[in-house]
């Protein structure tokens, strides 16, 4: 059995401490926006936030969180008001299928928390997580962007691409 | 989908023939228009079967087209809104996967490998309303667009016309005084003004109008521009719906356990350990596979792992990556071809030269879509229920069918896709839920796969062995140019598995698109496929036959080039000189990427690529640096589109920049290797994957076009194997004919 704060809420569960923190999250609390890509701790899907620190739930037992307060995508900030890092998202059009962007946000949440101005390096360093459909171009212009560089950032590329009916 | 029409002309000639013992008007009561109106979902007056709009004013699209990050359900609703004169704004419009199987869901340019606005005439007439009758429901094959162009300007130009002569009849003034904008419709001489959500009901009692007339390219005011994605929003806070995230009351969940060995199956299994487990509800012998049932994931998995299952190898325990390899080899050399194209006469031809000779391979792949797989079913008084992250309901309910002859009924909700890539037009996972789902009868059960078994057991892009030869005239051009492949039919293993009917074998075009269809101007071309069988399952991957030939045509097409001593951009513009499209796409890229300039440091090189694919045109030009150490940076990827008429440009650029991630991370590490009958890989850590720090600047270049559109979601892949295998050689002086780069000496930097 285990104790712990999601979002602020008190959270119990007599599941074994052996349960990885996802399946807690996913499968007994029925909160989704977490997600499991690979088990094994590889792709960062899963990617919460637990005091400060971005963690993959999905190898870590609930036994380890014991009396800790854990934050998901969903506890973020309410729709009508996003966080810089999730506005960013929207602005730079990130998201294709979408099923690993709430690890690569909850990643770059941290990230910017640490740095708040981080180099192009610090993001290859810090983001390690799976994008599929290769959003990553988009990822390292939302987080400049989140951060307030977006002046150095690329622009949105259908900006340039004069498509189209002319 | 190679030959489907043919195909499913054959498969369907029964029921047909049924058909038209009823006689014509059988077929004729087939609805493949959709306009008429009717009652829609949640109190909503549906004026047709793509456009339904509540008392709010909140209008719902229907989009029979899956979305699994390609962009669909906004260009989908683009083409309506366009016509319809309503903006795209996420919180006036819901875009969402109808649950319905209607006949005019059907994909009918996927099915007759036509365009709509080419298909006429009685044949095309009958074949619409036998894809119709099925219905042939499918998100693949970059066809959505190519489908949707013309039939939903249509439904938006209808429901329109159908709104404002609403309006004008209640004002008493003529229709033609009147006109649609922003969701409403607009007196201009009296100011009077009433909303859709308004108008809907009085809308619904008239007939839609017969020819209503659409806009000319010149009046288009959403498409062509850059649209903020519909779905982006609840994508950035956890919202959006993956059929993984299907939550229904009761629900347990299950994992699976498949056999190893391709075409094995279950000898015995021993569960008394598993179901010892605390949690764990059921397991299910399924014949080639066991599922587990438990409250959790975490509960079925650990069954899962407590399971003692005997596997029967039915001989197949032997397969391996060199038994094939030899399979191939011999099918290259011997055995009976398939020639799917023959211009003059190119043996003649081989004769009378110098021969150049090149023979390039790649592997199997996995598609690995970051979402597992996974489904939901319950079933309850002789009927289904279903959540599905699925490329085709049509494929789902031919699983359920398959499994459970008599049921009543099924209902098919199809959720958002965590990455499709064409996995997801396969029914593996739904065959099994539908058992499983029996197994526990009025209870929901979700099987989530792990990733172990999502690797070891996908629908492989399957791999190929090609020889090419060629001879070059004095002018430096190829006179001669033979291309030979030893491949798999995709198409055969797909249908074998998951349709009712056989499609591909030996003629599968899937096994030689791209080849067969290779651009350049020669005299003498002549291409020839043998397919051969093997136990490893097939699918259709991200652009499908192409990933294969555009590596090879183009990896052997700057060969040529280096022999006649040219510019490989050059080369190709030269051999283009007859296609005007080309020849400018040609022209734009070398622009674009700066081609004349040169590459300031050492080790550094750039590489070109043309390719066509699913109607549209992709060149691409890689920059790489490569190290002494054999370690390749791709710096930078220009890449330049015609795709017709662009519909959203954002979305087509963001579907060049991720393909050009999709095939990197291919061309870098994917490789899928058999050893005891059996995947040797099973997770990230042994199908890597291109990271962020890796991923190259993408630029995307869109050629204005007034052409009818073309696909977007796939044709980005193909050109980029051999633009970084190009530019590997300028770099470096090594050609690079075997993929993955990994076993070739080449580390992705």
């Amino acid at each position: 059995m285990a104790r712990f704060k999601v979002n602020g809420k008190d959270f119990q569960t007599d599941d074994d401490g052996e349960m990885p923190l996802l399946w807690a999250i996913r499968d007994r609390l029925k909160m989704t926006g977490t997600k499991f890509g690979c088990g094994v701790g590889q792709c960062g899907a899963c990617t919460v936030i637990v005091e400060g620190v971005a963690v993959r739930s999905c190898v870590t037992p609930i036994a380890m969180v014991e009396g800790k307060a854990i934050t998901t995508i969903e506890g973020l900030a309410p729709a009508e008001t996003p966080t810089a890092v999730q506005a960013a998202w929207i602005a730079e059009q990130v998201p294709q299928c979408g099923y690993c962007q709430s690890g690569m946000i909850m990643a770059a949440t941290v990230l910017l928390a640490e740095k708040p101005n981080p180099t192009d390096a610090d993001i290859d360093a810090a983001m390690t997580n799976i994008c599929r459909c290769g959003t990553y171009p988009r990822i390292r212009r939302a987080i400049h962007r989140a951060a307030g560089a977006s002046a150095s950032a690329q622009p949105m590329p259908a900006s340039e691409t004069g498509a189209g009916h002319e | 989908m190679s030959k489907l029409t043919r195909r499913i002309f054959l498969a369907t000639g029964a029921v047909v023939g049924a058909g038209l013992a009823v006689g014509v008007g059988y077929l004729s009561s087939i609805d493949t228009e959709g306009l008429s109106p009717g009652e829609g979902h949640n109190g909503a007056t549906k004026l047709n079967a793509w456009i339904e709009i509540r008392p709010d004013g909140i209008i719902r699209i229907a989009a029979p087209r899956a979305e699994m990050g390609q962009g669909i359900h906004t260009g989908l609703a683009m083409l309506i809104a366009e016509e319809l004169e309503i903006e795209l704004d996420p919180a006036k419009v819901i875009v969402e996967h109808p649950d319905e199987l209607l006949p005019v869901y059907t994909n009918f340019v996927g099915g007759l490998r036509k365009r709509r606005e080419e298909m006429s005439g009685p044949i095309d007439w009958t074949m619409k309303k036998v894809f119709g009758m099925i219905p042939f429901i499918l998100t693949g094959g970059s066809s959505s667009i190519v489908d949707g162009y013309t039939p939903m300007r249509i439904a938006g130009a209808t429901a329109r016309t159908m709104l404002v002569e609403a309006a004008a009849a209640k004002w008493g003034v003529g229709a033609d005084t009147c006109h649609a904008e922003k969701g409403t419709v607009v007196h201009a001489a009296s100011g009077r003004k009433l909303t859709y959500g308004e108008l809907a009901a009085d809308a619904a009692k008239r007939a839609p109008p017969s020819n209503p007339k659409l806009k000319t390219q010149d009046e288009f005011k959403l498409i062509g521009t850059a649209q903020a994605r519909v779905d982006v929003p609840a994508k950035t806070r956890g919202g959006a719906m993956f059929g993984i995230d299907t939550v229904v009351p009761d629900m347990v969940v299950a994992t699976i356990v498949q056999c190893p060995v391709f075409q094995g199956a279950v000898k015995s299994v021993d569960d008394k350990a598993a179901l010892a487990v605390k949690g764990v509800k059921k397991v299910v012998n399924l014949g080639n596979a066991v599922g587990v049932i438990g409250e959790t994931y975490y509960h079925a998995k650990k069954g899962a792992a407590a399971l003692v299952v005997e596997w029967d190898e039915k001989g197949h325990g032997a397969v391996s990556s060199a038994t094939i390899a030899a399979e191939y080899q011999k099918a290259l050399d011997t055995g009976e071809e398939h020639v799917s194209r023959n211009d003059g006469d190119t043996a003649a031809a081989l004769k009378a030269g110098n021969v150049i000779e090149a023979t390039y391979e790649t592997p199997f792949l996995a598609h690995a879509c970051m979402e597992p797989m996974n489904a939901t079913a319950v079933y309850k008084d002789g009927a289904f229920e279903v959540w599905a992250p699925n490329q085709s309901p049509t494929v789902v309910r031919w699983a359920f069918e398959a499994v459970k002859k008599d049921m009543k009924d099924i209902k098919i909700h199809t959720t958002m896709m965590g990455g499709g890539f064409g996995r997801r037009a396969d029914a593996d996972v739904y065959r099994q839920v539908a058992a499983l789902a029996l197994a526990m009868p009025g209870v929901p059960v979700k099987l989530v796969w792990s990733r172990e078994e999502d690797i070891q057991h996908d629908s492989y892009r399957p791999a190929a062995l090609a020889r090419m030869r060629a001879v070059l005239g004095a002018d430096g051009k190829p006179v001669a140019f033979e291309f030979k492949n030893a491949t798999q039919s995709a198409a055969l293993s797909f249908s074998r598995r998951n349709i009712p009917f056989e499609m591909g074998g030996a003629a599968d075009e899937t096994s030689f698109e791209g080849a067969a269809d290779m651009p350049y101007k020669v005299a003498n071309v002549r291409v020839a496929t043998r397919n051969i069988e093997t136990t490893v399952p097939l699918g259709f991957w991200r652009s499908v036959g192409h990933s294969n030939t555009g590596f090879f045509i183009e990896g052997f097409v700057d060969e040529l080039a280096a022999a006649a001593k040219a510019d490989p951009m050059d080369y190709r513009r030269d051999l283009l000189a007859h296609n005007p499209r080309l020849l400018a796409l040609a022209d734009m890229l070398k622009e674009k990427s700066d081609w004349a300039t040169k590459l300031e440091g050492t080790g550094r090189g750039r590489g070109v690529s043309i390719h066509t694919s699913f109607r549209t045109h992709v060149g691409e030009v890689a920059e790489v640096t490569v190290g002494a150490d054999g370690k390749v940076k791709v710096d930078r990827v220009v890449c330049v589109v015609d795709c017709g008429q662009a519909i959203n440009p954002d979305s087509i650029a963001a579907q060049m920049e991720g393909a050009v991630v999709f095939a990197l991370s291919a061309l870098a590490y994917g490789a899928i290797t058999i050893d005891k009958g059996r995947t040797t890989q099973a997770n990230f850590d042994t199908y890597d994957m291109v990271r962020i720090g890796q991923a190259p600047k993408v630029e995307v270049h869109i050629v204005p076009s007034r052409e009818l559109p073309g696909g977007i979601g796939e044709p980005g892949t193909p050109p980029l194997f051999a633009a970084v295998a190009n530019a590997i050689f300028a770099a470096s002086g090594k050609r690079v004919r075997k993929l993955p780069l990994a076993g070739e000496g080449f580390k992705l930097g």
